[in-house]
């Protein structure tokens, strides 16, 4: 009974067939179908959206997820925020040497179960295996094929946007990051916060299909929602004013970030779609993202301005203002 | 949150905001010494609800700006001794030295770890018993008790692989100093943190001595907005004294047992305050009984310092002499990414914040 990765399950012998066989397959292909070396897929649709993102996460379990959760719902945010619907994944997975068998399995059978949440199937993969070091117990690479019913070019470019436009999220900032650093072990303390991650896909589409007038679309992950919304300023060049008492943050992240001296609008997310919406939609598509599970704590945080183009401004909960520039490097815990 | 959003009040910060009105004739500067006033200033942009005449200067209380260049290289080059591990606090990693940033000796391959406490750090020592684990002790009387307590620990548990390089400085000489080099500082927003350690009669001489207006002050936009008051009224009435908003966590006399503590495992000597110079009697060694666990006797290397860039001017900005327009670097070779001063290391150095505002003016 084999229960660690070790080289010869990346040979391409029959321990490589094994693997592949007893873990992929059975999680995420037809066990009957033959293997070869392309995926074949019928799409119908000129205009495909095409994405691609690596995973490398310490750790690879955590509150509310798991790497394999994060890599296909990763990739499909990304399709799904571009206007296209994902339908096919590729996954390939980089192990090292030492890995439990176990929590490999764990990761595929989390992927399969996003992958089926999502509807769409992980056709073509990749497995390799390295000497113990030379990864980090293991790295996800998942590319996704996404199609459209409707074109949306300017949905990613943000060409329709006008000033007065409305800036909608979907939900509380922050508990990616938080749950992740919990997990860490470097606080003694419990913190109970879950990650949000999650495949945003249906709630987007039960959005385009609603006929609203949506201008922009984009997730909210890395570098947090300061970091999105200081690109977007920058594509359109004008302003963006967010109104902070009205940013959604769970009670336990932000005392977290209180003790931490971070800043909840800097932390990464893997669940939240931030969509710029004419202001004649914005309540429209607010009330329908809040019957959609992943929306409930939906909200409209601020608006496109004319004023300070390229430049991010908050109106405090104070009723001050301030600069909310692009993220500088990891945030660090500050002494005072 | 229950204890921070009552200090939040937009209502009363509103009141607060319209009772300075009464001093819209005031001309003054009014010194945050401490970087976690700075942090919380900009947070909530209390500025734009200052009278025009009102301004506030960032003092030298953010420890990462004013830990001398040298202090970095030591502790770059202790990073290389074999077996060593290099504990600190995060925002220390990414200030440069005259040639690197531990941030940059760490993806090298130096064992660098950012700890939360030091009892962590004393606990990175405990499993690591073939190594030598040196904890990077930063901040003024906020943190130098927690350093003290974990030295007194070590020395009780005979733990003979922890060590300290300290850096802590405590703030009432570098006070002096700025008032004695003709600064326009015309009140102090006195620090909060360290005042629950110090107590406030640490300022006595500010206003005895110097006629200069102090309030010690919280950190949430109610606090700083009512010290801001004060201090206007203060000034306006011309009675400096020493007066405590902080006062749900600040006496007169300070947590005792903290400062007992302090007293006993450091004593003063004379330290380089990054960008300002030699301060007499404002840094804290180790004393005799605990020389033991002090990186400096105990490692004896040799490291090159470079000194800091000639042309940066964070010695005058800090001091309220020049803004960073002055500067050469400004903008060009120093930058928030990369940082040459001491002013741009922190995100709420003066340096850092004017970077981020100097496109837009539109506030007031």
């Amino acid at each position: 009974m084999m229960d660690l990765i070790n080289l010869n399950h990346g040979s391409g012998g029959k321990a490589s067939q094994d693997l592949i066989k007893k873990i992929f397959i059975r999680s995420f292909g037809d066990p009957n179908g033959i293997l070869s070396d392309s995926a074949i897929l019928n799409i119908d649709s000129k205009k495909i959206a095409f994405t691609t993102d690596s995973f490398v996460i310490d750790p690879i379990f955590f509150p509310g997820g798991d790497i394999g959760k994060l890599a296909v719902c990763g990739t499909v945010n990304d399709i799904s925020v571009s206007g296209a619907i994902p339908k096919f994944l590729s996954a390939s997975f980089i192990l090292e040497e030492g890995l439990l068998i176990n929590d490999l399995k764990k990761i595929v059978v989390s992927m399969a179960k996003q992958a089926k949440l999502a509807n769409i199937k992980i056709v073509t993969g990749d497995t390799k295996v390295v000497n113990k070091g030379k990864c980090d117990k293991i790295f996800i690479n998942t590319t996704g094929v996404g199609i459209f019913e409707k074109e949306y070019n300017y949905i990613s470019t943000g060409d329709k946007i006008e000033v007065g436009d409305k800036i909608i999220i979907n939900g509380a900032l922050g508990d990616h990051s938080i749950a992740v650093l919990g997990t860490r072990n470097e606080l003694e303390f419990k913190i109970g916060v879950e990650s949000d991650c999650a495949c945003l896909n249906e709630l987007i589409q039960v959005l385009l299909k609603a006929d609203l007038k949506i201008r922009f679309m984009r997730d909210v992950t890395r570098g947090g929602l300061a970091t999105v919304l200081n690109e977007l300023s920058d594509i359109i060049s004008l302003g963006v004013e967010l109104d902070e008492k009205n940013i959604p943050v769970h009670e336990s992240v932000n005392g977290l970030c209180e003790i931490l001296g971070f800043d909840p609008l800097y932390l990464a997310n893997e669940g939240k779609v931030l969509m710029v919406v004419h202001p004649n939609d914005a309540v429209k598509v607010v009330e329908i993202m809040r019957t959609h599970p992943l929306g409930k704590e939906s909200k409209i945080i601020g608006e496109i301005v004319s004023d300070h183009p390229k430049m991010v401004v908050g109106k405090t909960e104070i009723g001050g203002k301030r600069i909310i520039n692009m993220l500088q490097g990891e945030q660090l815990p500050r002494i005072c | 949150m229950k204890y921070i959003n009552e200090y939040r009040d937009n209502v009363l910060v509103r009141k607060l905001s319209n009772k300075l009105r009464k001093y819209n004739d005031l001309d003054i500067s009014l010194m945050e010494v401490c970087g976690g006033h700075t942090m919380a200033i900009h947070r909530f942009g209390i500025p734009s609800l200052l009278p025009k005449g009102i301004k506030l200067l960032s003092g030298p209380g953010c420890p990462v700006c004013v830990s001398s260049i040298s202090f970095i290289d030591k502790a770059i080059a202790y990073s290389a001794i074999k077996n060593v591990i290099i504990t600190t606090y995060g925002d220390l990693i990414r200030v440069p030295g005259s040639q690197s940033s531990l941030e940059k000796e760490k993806s090298k391959g130096a064992d660098i770890r950012i700890v939360y406490s030091t009892l962590e750090a004393l606990n990175i020592a405990k499993i690591n018993q073939n190594k030598k684990v040196i904890f990077l002790g930063i901040g003024f009387e906020t943190t130098a008790p927690a350093s003290a307590v974990v030295i007194q620990k070590a020395y009780h548990e005979n733990i003979q692989n922890f060590f300290l390089l300290s850096t802590h400085k405590i703030m009432p000489p570098v006070m002096e100093a700025l008032l004695n080099e003709d600064v326009k500082i015309d009140g102090f927003i006195c620090p909060g943190h360290v005042s629950t350690i110090t107590g406030s009669k640490i300022y006595d001489f500010i206003p005895d001595k110097y006629k200069i207006a102090c309030v010690v002050t919280g950190f949430e936009p109610t606090d700083l907005m009512q010290s801001i008051y004060m201090l206007a009224k203060q000034i306006h009435d011309k009675t400096p004294k020493v007066e405590i908003q902080y006062s749900r966590a600040v006496v007169k006399e300070g947590n005792v047992k903290a400062q007992k503590i302090m007293n006993e495992v450091f004593e003063t000597r004379n330290d380089i305050w990054r960008g300002i110079g030699e301060i007499p009697d404002s840094g804290l060694k180790l004393r005799e009984k605990y020389k033991e666990f002090d990186a400096e006797l105990v490692f004896n290397i040799q490291f090159e310092s470079k000194g800091e860039n000639p042309a940066c001017i964070c010695g005058d900005i800090l001091r309220g002499l020049k803004t960073p327009k002055d500067c050469n670097l400004f903008g060009k070779t120093c930058s928030p990414v990369n940082p040459v001063g001491a002013c741009m290391v922190s995100s709420e150095g003066s340096c850092a914040a004017y970077y981020k505002y100097q496109n837009y003016d539109g506030f007031n």
